[in-house]
């Protein structure tokens, strides 16, 4: 008679530790995630918004408001605009023929082959080269004087080439750095997307008789068009950001200039590098303005994704 | 076929010929780079230019530091990938497939624009200089929780679970006793991809760290930038810093490179 209701109160006890821990648990598992990224990553973004809308400097302790002001000084710094436009020659430069040669590469390797995983691998050796890695390498490489792209370029009766010196030279040896490190990465990615369509396709296609390259264009790339956008939304907002290669092959092509200006007379100079310049680099340490360039540089990501979107949404549309 | 069979082995030579070239420099005397035409094959020169590397700036310091943050961080976004993959791919509860597309969501957020605010926050926790400016903001990561998700959906029965919820397991328990153990071979992969761009990690590094307190990245780049070229240096420094992993990459590549591949397709 005593020992009923101790039960029954341990059962729902238990029951009721039970309910919560099925309630609750699934919540803290997942809170680790949320919790970091507010911190550490929506927090930053917010308030860099509130920042930019202030004399800040790392200097003062003092922050006057000051409205859009540090917006309207950036809409008319010839520097701001150089850096856009650095930003917009390189991203296109590296990433158009990056992707169209990770179509074509992950089309070659859509097939039984032999040494498949060698091919992969090699592939992807430049992707976990450090970036730091990969810019001291390519620097040397693309040396005036004793560099081996010169030495090659030489053959055909091309005078030695200053890379780092030029606008449209520099842009093409950075091009090359991130073509390098991320073209084998998306080929794996596409090829990813291409193992999944029927075989049954290509087979019905090879029937009637369309080659190779008909057969990319008419079956693989309408099967895997959410991954091209993907790849070119990922591709494009990764390429609005380029600050480390800009940023190394200025120190270390050795061609003068500060540590942040991307070459001795900007000619190189991207959006991040700037805003990294602003904040860090220059002794007012002005982060108010840093971070309004970065508000604006963000502006630029999104309306630059977004037309990227719609274009490969259309292009591809027109070919299917 | 044969045309296929010759791109590809282009490409693969053109992929691993730059790390081997670097190889070359780094083992060779800086006066030897201004030959015609310039060295093809590794000099004798090596050690002596590693050790010049240790001279010039604290670089065992640096590896110490790496391995502790890479590490540190590759443990960390393991286990919370896996505890918060179990819950997203296992557990009902409300919200849920709302916070997935968030979490996928804020892999799109460029987070270098935040990049001010965060040396701020650093500052008032009296965290710039140390490591844990690193390792604190990286301990997880959406790429993380989404991979695991898909894998733990795919390879995790369900009738597992409910067998250990019949014996009693708690969902803790369960966590503990089922899903860590099937999570292993993805854990693995995870494990592997994160330490990879943790050790490769340059700008955040940069930005937080002391030159004399540096990761491998940002020793590298100490030794890059100095206003005499010294590519001989710099190279050698790539060599030891950074080649490492890419031979440990090229062993364990298959696994790494299914795991690029799986969690990519459903990205």
């Amino acid at each position: 008679m005593s020992a009923l209701p101790l039960a029954v109160t341990r059962r729902h006890r238990r029951s009721v530790r039970h309910t919560l821990d099925l309630r609750v648990s699934p919540y803290a598992y997942v809170a680790p995630f949320f919790l970091l990224f507010c911190a550490f990553g929506l927090f930053p973004l917010v308030y860099t918004a509130w920042v930019s809308l202030h004399e800040w400097t790392l200097l003062s302790d003092v922050q006057e408001f000051v409205g859009l002001g540090n917006y309207t000084t950036l809409l008319a710094d010839g520097y701001f605009w150089n850096a856009t436009f650095n930003t917009l020659s390189i991203g296109v430069l590296s990433t158009v023929p990056q992707l169209l040669l990770a179509v074509w590469l992950a089309h070659l390797l859509n097939r039984r082959l032999r040494f498949q995983t060698l091919f992969r691998i090699s592939l992807l050796l430049p992707n976990v080269t450090s970036v730091v890695a990969v810019v001291v390498i390519f620097s040397q490489l693309f040396g005036r004087d004793f560099g081996m792209i010169n030495w090659i370029l030489s053959w055909f009766g091309v005078g030695n080439i200053d890379w780092a010196a030029g606008t449209a030279s520099s842009h093409v040896a950075l091009s090359v750095m991130i073509m390098w490190r991320w073209t084998g990465y998306n080929a794996l990615i596409f090829l990813a997307a291409m193992q999944a369509v029927p075989r049954e396709l290509y087979e019905a296609a090879t029937l009637d008789g369309a080659g190779g390259f008909k057969q990319l264009r008419s079956i693989t790339i309408p099967m895997i068009r959410p991954t091209i956008i993907f790849v070119v939304i990922v591709s494009t907002i990764g390429a609005m950001q380029i600050i480390a290669e800009p940023m190394l092959f200025g120190q270390s092509s050795g061609g003068g200039g500060g540590v942040a200006t991307g070459g001795p007379d900007r000619q190189f100079q991207t959006l991040a590098l700037f805003v990294y310049e602003q904040g860090f680099a220059n002794s007012t340490f002005d982060f108010g303005y840093a971070s309004a360039a970065s508000w604006l540089m963000f502006l630029a990501v999104v309306v630059v994704a977004g037309i990227n979107f719609l274009i490969t949404r259309r292009v591809k549309g027109g070919i299917v | 076929m044969r045309l296929r069979y010759l791109t590809l082995i282009a490409v693969a030579f053109f992929s691993a010929f730059p790390l081997y070239y670097s190889v070359v420099v780094a083992s060779r005397h800086n006066s030897a780079l201004a030959q015609v035409p310039p060295p093809l094959v590794p000099g004798g020169n090596f050690f002596a230019n590693v050790a010049r590397v240790f001279d010039t700036v604290p670089f065992g310091l640096a590896l110490v530091n790496s391995v502790i943050v890479a590490g540190s961080i590759s443990l960390a976004v393991m286990f919370f990938s896996t505890l918060a993959g179990f819950a997203f791919a296992k557990l009902k509860f409300r919200g849920r497939n709302a916070m997935l597309v968030i979490t996928v969501a804020t892999m799109m957020v460029p987070a270098q624009l935040g990049i001010i605010p965060l040396y701020m926050l650093m500052v008032k926790l009296e965290w710039t200089g140390t490591t844990y400016a690193l390792i604190v903001p990286a301990l997880v990561n959406a790429f993380g929780v989404f991979f695991m998700t898909q894998y733990l959906s795919r390879a995790l029965p369900t009738e597992l679970l409910e067998a250990g919820r019949v014996d009693g397991c708690s969902t803790w328990g369960l966590f503990w006793h089922v899903v860590l153990p099937a999570a292993r071979p993805a854990a693995a992969v995870l494990g592997m991809l994160t330490f990879m761009s943790a050790w490769n990690d340059y700008f955040w590094p940069l930005v937080v760290l002391n030159p004399d307190n540096p990761t491998v990245q940002v020793a590298l780049s100490t030794l890059a930038s100095g206003y005499v070229n010294d590519y001989v240096l710099g190279l050698a420094g790539t060599a030891i810093g950074t080649l490492p992993l890419v031979a440990v990459f090229a062993l364990f590549g298959k696994q790494i490179i299914g795991g690029i591949m799986q969690g990519a397709v459903k990205g």
